[in-house]
């Protein structure tokens, strides 16, 4: 059997599934019975009972399915780029059970209508929950308020605001902002990037901007916004969670304000983790992204940042884009770059391997703590008996060389093509059943 | 050597021998009949995505005096998105047969897209992209610079055989908006290449960060420059229309009084020392008009070397193996 | 000169055919015709081509100079012809870089000009180099001179002046060493190690 990326085996699911011999978050070998969507038991020698399918999974690391704070499913309006059913593919192959839907779509969920139907497409497709982020401000418009309460009370239960794409950098729009979510216990995702400092930016600004005659982006257009909004969070007394934060001085800042005791959360991507400016140097538009990769330094920032817990979790910014929008000059390629099936591998490959995370580690900034910002109910569960079985089984020990053309995205601007990445996806399961098996999508 | 896109695709001996070839194409634009057999047959593009009227006559001259055909395509002005149309036009490119592409565009890295995106596969030759690079601008002042300063010679006289010689020990200047520009890319990796010392002179808010790593020196007073006794000051083009709306400084006024090379200040410079502009100027703003049509002024000569030193790249390019042989 | 090599050389073998006396003997005998045929030495012209032809020229040169009654500079006699430019094949079979070209001060408008290069072979070299000339001027006559003609012309060619005619076959290598390129005066002969290509090389990749 050849079985592709895109296309699916069927399976039925069975009516119990015992996973032998996993480590539960990278630590002592346990036995775990799924029945009837949920951990029925963990234990050492668990009896299969009747009917159960045994899947062997000595060596293989268990962990909470994975938890993306910040996915760009490209629909409604981008089903070029991607489409809910393609997108929560892909997150499920990388291990996900549940993504966060970034507001920038056309049209913009910035309604209850909008959010709501991305919601319906999540769940009709099935391959993973799929959590609607709101929009901070009209069409992303910057400007005034979304009716962000009616998003909190429409079904989609609206918890995570932002404007991403875009910054709120009008201060007085943001405080009024911060404080309108504390209603519903919501928290606003800023997208950091001050807008008059980053005109026409392409790229890191730095040595290899100033080689290449890019427009540069430089930190502090990051930095000056992540420094006002910690201190506007601090005045207000609410919640405040920075997206893909890129560098060294961004990790100092959030250093600072956690020590200060402001509810402040922050994440980095996978790509910040691993690649930096020097990339641009063969002007290959797949290496342009929002925020820019940085420089060695900050990369080592932000790996140091992980590892203390001053950063908080790690995000994908999946953002698939259409061939064209890559294969093009560089100044007029769009920002994004793929991440939902290779985040894992690459924080595994940065972090894990290095010694810098332990897999418990890679539990908490990949599935518990982004779904305790955005108030999941049904992720990031301990791995105990009694909770919804949303599990992955991953195998560090593989490595395999990374082939876009092979992943369910519809996106083919993955930075890492070609690279070599651990780990693969032995078995991931969604309530229960399994939506992945030896890294390929079953069909329900 | 199968484009050239940078002056990083050069070494010093392939540079050298660029800036050779140009004197040989300097001689054959010295005879009776200046036309060269030596590309009969060959279509060279001139595809100009940005307005450049001075760059594309100077390769259209260039390819013509060597029996290329020239087929000029000019996109500006294209209502299709400028990367589609550089795609798209590298389609039809291939399709319609050309040799050589000779590309302008207002992207940076428009001309390494084009080699190697695998649309076209013909050798590119970079007319300047973006405020990326300008390599046959760098040859061109380059080829002026080492004719009156270079090999043994500091009288300023093109006197005796430069070839094979760079411009070691030679102290170049160059003023103006360091940070749009691609000829002072490129010109500092060429003449460091060369063995020259290079002194950048520009406003703080025109030099790039990031350029700390450049093998150059870079002041902010151009009389502190001229006090350095330089053999040869280049002044860069100053685009009004970017600088003013960009406020990179705040007045004309201002940037005439700190930066022009004035009567009076080429009037400090060495006995010997030339004086440089890429073109097209503004006479009264970063050049006083006196100077720009005074005795130090190779400004006129070098027009003249472009098409020469253009010459030379098509050759290199298109006719020969110098590079395939080392 | 009479043909003397009935054979062909084995491949890798390598033979020399003039040795540093033949040669300077050979254009001691050019230089002479070369006066004889011109009646004298007042209006001549030798441009050699690039590479080997130009320190040919100026041998010839030195002795039309030193003989009694001619009256001329060896400096103001040769010069040098570069025909890289003029080549009709660049496309097909890439050229060096080129050389320089040095017309001596008089010019060559109505002189009598005597191209010189080290082998004569398919011709395309003197074609190239009638088109270099007609670009720099007008010459009164324009002859040939070579050290050594080899055959297998592809145009209607042929030398005025012929050091030695030596038949060869194409798969053959015709090597001109001198001492100002290459230290030692010899014309040697060599089996094609590397085929055809190789034995086009010695005139058409100068």
């Amino acid at each position: 059997m050849t079985p592709t990326a895109a296309g699916s085996t069927a399976d039925t699911t069975p009516d119990a599934l015992l996973i032998r011999g996993a480590r539960p978050y990278g630590e002592e070998a346990a036995d775990v019975l799924v029945q009837d969507g949920l951990i029925a038991a963990v234990g050492h020698d668990l009896e299969a009972p009747d009917g159960a399918e045994v899947i062997d999974a000595e060596g293989c690391v268990l962990l909470p399915g994975l938890v993306d704070l910040h996915t760009h499913l490209r629909e409604p309006g981008g089903e070029e780029a991607e489409t809910v059913e393609t997108g929560t593919r892909a997150a499920a192959r990388g291990g996900f059970t549940a993504v966060h839907a970034m507001a920038n779509t056309t049209p913009v969920a910035d309604t209850a209508g909008v959010v709501e139907q991305v919601l319906q497409r999540g769940e009709d497709a099935a391959w993973c929950a799929v959590v609607p982020i709101g929009a901070v401000t009209v069409g992303l418009g910057g400007e005034r308020l979304a009716e962000l309460d009616a998003m909190a009370r429409s079904r989609a239960r609206v918890r995570v605001f932002s404007d991403d794409g875009k910054c709120v950098s009008d201060p007085v729009l943001m405080r009024r902002a911060l404080e309108y979510v504390k209603t519903f216990d919501g928290v606003i995702a800023q997208h950091a990037q001050d807008p008059r400092l980053t005109e026409g930016a392409q790229m890191h600004e730095g040595r290899v901007s100033a080689e290449l005659g890019l427009t540069g982006w430089p930190s502090v257009a990051e930095e000056s916004i992540i420094a006002r909004d910690v201190l506007l969070a601090e005045h207000v007394g609410s919640r405040l969670h920075v997206c893909h934060l890129s560098t060294a001085g961004s990790v100092e800042i959030i250093r600072w304000a956690k020590q200060r005791g402001v509810d402040v959360t922050a994440e980095v991507t996978p790509h910040h983790l691993l690649l930096t400016d020097d990339e641009a140097r063969g002007y290959d538009a797949v290496y342009k992204v929002n925020p820019p990769l940085r420089t060695r330094a900050d990369v080592e920032a932000v790996r140091a940042g992980l590892a203390d817990g001053t950063i908080d979790i790690v995000a994908t910014d999946h953002a698939p884009h259409p061939h064209d929008a890559k294969d093009r000059e560089w100044d007029t390629a769009a920002f994004g770059m793929t991440g939902l099936e290779t985040a894992l591998g690459i924080v595994q490959h940065t972090m894990v391997d290095t010694g810098a995370l332990t897999w418990r580690d890679v539990a908490r900034v990949l599935s518990e703590t982004p779904a305790r910002i955005a108030r999941d109910t049904d992720q990031g569960r301990p791995l105990e008996a009694g909770e919804v079985a949303n599990l992955l089984v991953w195998d560090p020990r593989p490595s395999a060389e990374v082939d876009p053309e092979a992943h369910a995205s519809r996106g083919r601007n993955s930075p890492v093509a070609g690279r070599s990445l651990p780990g693969a996806n032995r078995l991931t399961l969604l309530g229960g059943r399994p939506t992945v098996r030896d890294t390929q999508l079953v069909a329900r | 050597m199968k484009h050239l896109i940078s002056i990083g695709d050069l070494d010093r001996a392939s540079a050298i021998e660029l800036l050779d070839t140009s004197s040989r194409m300097v001689a054959t634009q010295e005879r009776q009949m200046r036309k060269l057999p030596t590309l009969v047959g060959t279509t060279v593009v001139n595809l100009f995505m940005e307005d450049s009227t001075r760059t594309r006559i100077s390769f259209e001259a260039a390819a013509k005096r060597l029996s290329a055909d020239v087929i000029n395509f000019s996109a500006k002005g294209s209502s299709i998105s400028k990367g589609e149309s550089l795609k798209d036009t590298a389609l039809t490119l291939r399709a319609m047969g050309a040799d050589a592409v000779v590309v302008r565009a207002p992207s940076s890295g428009a001309a390494h897209k084009l080699a190697h995106s695998g649309w076209i596969d013909v050798p590119i030759i970079n007319a300047g992209d973006g405020t990326h690079q300008h390599p046959t601008q760098a040859l061109l002042d380059t080829f002026t610079l080492r004719r009156h300063l270079g090999g043994e010679q500091k009288q300023g006289e093109c006197s005796g055989s430069v070839d094979g010689s760079g411009l070691d020990g030679l102290h170049v200047v160059v003023v103006g908006d360091i940070m749009h520009s691609r000829v002072a890319r490129s010109n500092v990796q060429l003449m460091t290449l060369l063995g020259a010392h290079v002194t950048l002179v520009a406003p703080p808010s025109l030099v790039p960060v990031g350029a700390d790593v450049w093998p150059c020196d870079v002041l902010y007073d151009l009389d502190e420059a001229i006090a350095l006794q330089p053999d040869a000051v280049m002044m860069l083009r100053v685009q009004r229309e970017r600088m003013l709306g960009g406020g990179y400084f705040p007045s004309a006024a201002e940037y005439t009084r700190r930066l022009q090379l004035t009567t009076e200040r080429a009037h400090r410079l060495p006995e010997h020392a030339i004086v440089m502009h890429p073109g097209p100027m503004n006479r009264g703003f970063e050049i006083a008009g006196g100077v720009a049509d005074g005795r130090r002024s190779v400004i006129v000569e070098q027009v003249a070397a472009g098409v020469s030193v253009r010459m030379a790249v098509l050759f290199h390019l298109l006719a020969s193996n110098a590079r395939e042989e080392s | 000169m009479t043909a003397d090599r009935p054979g062909t050389t084995a491949p890798g073998s390598e033979k020399t055919v003039l040795s540093g006396d033949d040669i300077s003997r050979s254009l001691v005998r050019i230089a002479h015709e070369i006066i004889e045929t011109g009646h004298g030495a007042d209006d001549l012209v030798l441009l050699g081509i690039p590479h080997r032809g130009v320190p040919l020229a100026s041998r010839i040169a030195r002795t039309i100079a030193e003989s009694e009654g001619t009256g001329r500079d060896p400096e103001s006699l040769a010069g040098s012809l570069d025909i890289t430019l003029y080549r009709d094949d660049l496309r097909r079979s890439p050229a060096r870089l080129p050389h320089p070209t040095h017309i001596p001060a008089g010019g060559i408008d109505g002189k009598i000009v005597v191209l010189v290069d080290d082998v004569l072979y398919s011709g395309r070299t003197v074609r190239a180099a009638l088109d270099a000339l007609s670009a720099i001027g007008r010459p009164a006559v324009v002859r040939l001179a070579v050290l050594v003609d080899r055959g297998h012309r592809e145009l209607p060619i042929r030398a005025d002046h012929v050091g030695k005619n030596l038949p060869t076959s194409r798969s053959e290598r015709v090597g001109v060493q001198l001492a100002e390129t290459d230290g030692l005066d010899a014309v040697v002969i060599s089996g094609a190690a590397a085929g055809g290509a190789d034995a086009e090389a010695t005139e058409v990749q100068r």
